[in-house]
């Protein structure tokens, strides 16, 4: 009892020095912008109370915990994460829009093209595990290709979206070629350093992409040849179908479509799994020798894995274009790779359901706490440190064989090494 | 009895350092030749020589008529040559059954099921375990995997890369004696790599002795065994 009291003590006064003068003596400015102190003894006083009555809680807790035989794990029985919450998430996901609220339906577009984002790269990192710190670079590749063919040569949304992808493919492949001999933390720098490159060269080629000031008036996407403007012509949206011209049917239509996309990411790379060359992926992951020792073309099976991942990121880029009506550099920084990659690495690599749930946790949390705004980054960093400490392998680590012979066995994460899928 | 595998003159850099040193070789089909030496001799550098992973400098291998030592390794690896490498190197997340598929990889999927069924019926452990993960095998079944994954594309000629390294000396013997019968039933003519230069050249029916990249010594297994040299240097020596 008194080791648990000295260890709260400890806690106390490490949360007394960290939010002591964090908290508790915020600057305020005065009268003729004088600045002055407020000190808020009463709030740190309550953090501290926090931290020491729920340190000593947690302590006497696992004191007093007995021993308990492992659960035998929930990987064998039939209600297993994949199978619940995927439904579930997708009927959320289906009528989400119905709700009608516009702050909502962005919310969801952007955590849906996260989403999108870490299926993508997923397939990279997840499954033939070259980790790729440049991911962004495809995503500004998909969405310059989008604005600037629209821009010069009138094209629409629809036309120029397989065109986008396929451009990301083709810098993909070229990404893949130099890199091809490299693996882990050094392929990790040249991809990181790629991204660099994609975006300095973006900034710079001003003729082209118009430098910092980026490239505005990006054409929304139509149905069919609907515009959803908000006049009430026949060729609108609002004007066909007789309904009362709104914001919201873009918004709700945007949405669907990044949606759709993110399933069509999802199908493929699902589907390529359990072909020859998925498999091959997931071989070339765990070991490369082996995989030349059985004829498997190392070359093409990493190039594919670049090409494709890069195609859908080029994808959700031509969808952020049009989304947003206008890009600059400034929205391809490192920042998005790394987040992203955390979606995937939170999610647990190699796991779809696993990447849409932490792009909700992670994007939608972010929202979430927006209202908190300075200990919004504290929360979420804290956050991010608790997953990785409580389950190192991601929120969803188990891992189905792609092919068995009557029932899948699923594996379940305490049988898998750290930080693979 | 047609020669299916014939090295003239081979040599092998890794970058300045020469491994090979103008290596003559021939395996006749539906023989078993081993190769023994000592550690850093070559041994492994051969075998992954003929599969062109580094390929070979000068000279040339001969495989069923053709010189293949300019291929890239997985066109190498498409004419019915098989590698267990050294070390095993199954995947480790990935099941037993996958782990096998991978071996197929490439062929077409009805004739993968009946040689995984050939593979099951010679190694049944692996049947037992087929959903597991490979890497919770033990090593000798991790052994067995590797020789099976290897089987998988149906091979005219199979390189076993040291198949009892790290084995406890009853499971190796189980190993030489699933060669023995392979070879025997089916007339596939097996590369042997060895340490255990004893149960290698009893099993095998010729042998090269591989000292510094260069062949020194052949003949028959039985031969091989009893000259004094090969006692002094592999058998009594300590391995």
């Amino acid at each position: 009892m008194i080791k648990a009291l000295k260890d709260a003590g400890i806690s106390a006064l490490i949360a007394l020095g960290i939010f002591g003068a964090m908290v508790g003596l915020p600057s305020v400015v005065g009268e003729g912008g004088k600045l002055s102190l407020d000190p808020q003894p009463w709030t740190v006083a309550i953090i501290v109370a926090v931290v020491f009555i729920g340190r000593l809680g947690m302590v006497l807790w696992q004191a007093n915990r007995k021993p308990r035989v492992k659960a035998k794990s929930a990987a064998h029985s039939k209600y297993t994460i994949s199978n619940v919450a995927g439904p579930l998430l997708l009927i959320v996901a289906v009528v989400l829009p119905m709700a009608g609220d516009r702050y909502l339906i962005d919310v969801g577009v952007l955590v849906m093209t996260y989403v999108m984002l870490g299926w993508g790269l997923n397939i990279v990192v997840g499954l033939a595990g070259l980790l790729d710190l440049g991911y962004v670079a495809f995503y500004a590749v998909g969405a310059y290709s989008y604005a600037l063919l629209a821009q010069t040569f009138g094209l629409g949304f629809w036309t120029c979206l397989p065109l986008a992808g396929l451009l990301a493919a083709f810098w993909g492949m070229l990404l893949g070629f130099p890199v091809l001999r490299l693996r882990g933390d050094y392929l990790a720098i040249v991809t990181l350093a790629f991204g660099e490159i994609i975006r300095v060269v973006l900034l710079n080629w001003t003729q082209l992409t118009g430098g910092p000031n980026g490239i505005s008036g990006i054409p929304r996407p139509t149905l069919f040849g609907l515009k959803f403007t908000l006049g009430d012509g026949p060729d609108t949206f609002a004007g066909f179908f007789h309904l009362t011209p709104s914001v919201t049917y873009r918004v709700a239509f945007l949405y669907y479509v990044i949606f759709g996309l993110a399933l069509l990411t999802n199908w493929v790379s699902s589907r390529l799994r359990r072909l020859p060359l998925g498999r091959a992926w997931e071989a070339l992951r765990e070991d490369e020798i082996a995989c030349r020792a059985l004829g498997i073309n190392v070359t093409t099976t990493k190039l594919t894995a670049f090409a494709i991942g890069a195609c859908f990121g080029g994808f959700a880029g031509a969808f952020f274009a049009t989304r947003q009506a206008f890009i600059s550099p400034e929205s391809f920084t490192f920042i998005e790779s790394a987040i992203v990659l955390a979606v995937v690495v939170l999610g647990g690599l190699g796991s779809q359901i696993g990447v849409a749930l932490a792009a909700i946790v992670m994007i939608g949390g972010g929202e979430v706490f927006r209202d908190f705004n300075e200990y919004r980054m504290l929360i979420f960093g804290l956050a991010l440190v608790v997953v990785m400490v409580v389950r190192p392998r991601g929120l969803v680590s188990g891992r189905t064989p792609s092919v068995s012979l009557g029932k899948g066995v699923h594996i379940a994460a305490d049988m898998m090494s750290q930080g693979h899928g | 009895m047609s020669v299916l595998l014939e090295l003239q003159g081979v040599t092998a850099f890794y970058g300045a350092i020469q491994a090979l040193k103008g290596i003559d070789l021939v395996v006749n089909e539906g023989e078993i030749v081993t190769l023994i030496g000592a550690n850093g001799a070559g041994k492994s550098t051969l075998m992954m020589t003929i599969c062109g992973t580094p390929a070979a400098r000068d000279g040339r291998i001969i495989y069923d008529g053709t010189d293949i030592h300019a291929m890239p390794t997985h066109e190498i690896m498409r004419r019915r040559i098989a590698q267990s490498p050294e070390g095993r190197r199954i995947f480790a997340r990935m099941s037993v059954y996958e782990n096998l598929l991978m071996g197929a990889h490439g062929g077409d999927q009805v004739a993968a099921a009946q040689t995984m069924e050939q593979v099951f019926v010679m190694f049944p452990r692996l049947k037992e375990r087929r959903d597991q993960r490979g890497g919770t095998l033990s090593g000798g079944e991790q052994q067995m995997l590797a020789i099976g994954r290897a089987l998988m594309s149906r091979p005219r000629l199979l390189l076993l890369d040291e198949p009892s390294l790290g084995l406890a000396p009853l499971v190796s013997k189980a190993i030489f004696a699933a060669i023995k019968a392979l070879n025997r039933t089916t007339g596939l003519t097996v590369l042997l790599v060895e340490q255990n230069a004893v149960q290698a050249l009893k099993l095998a029916h010729r042998g090269y002795v591989l000292v510094n990249g260069a062949i020194t010594m052949q003949g028959t297994g039985a031969e091989l065994l009893a000259r004094p040299e090969i006692r002094a240097a592999y058998l009594e020596g300590g391995h």
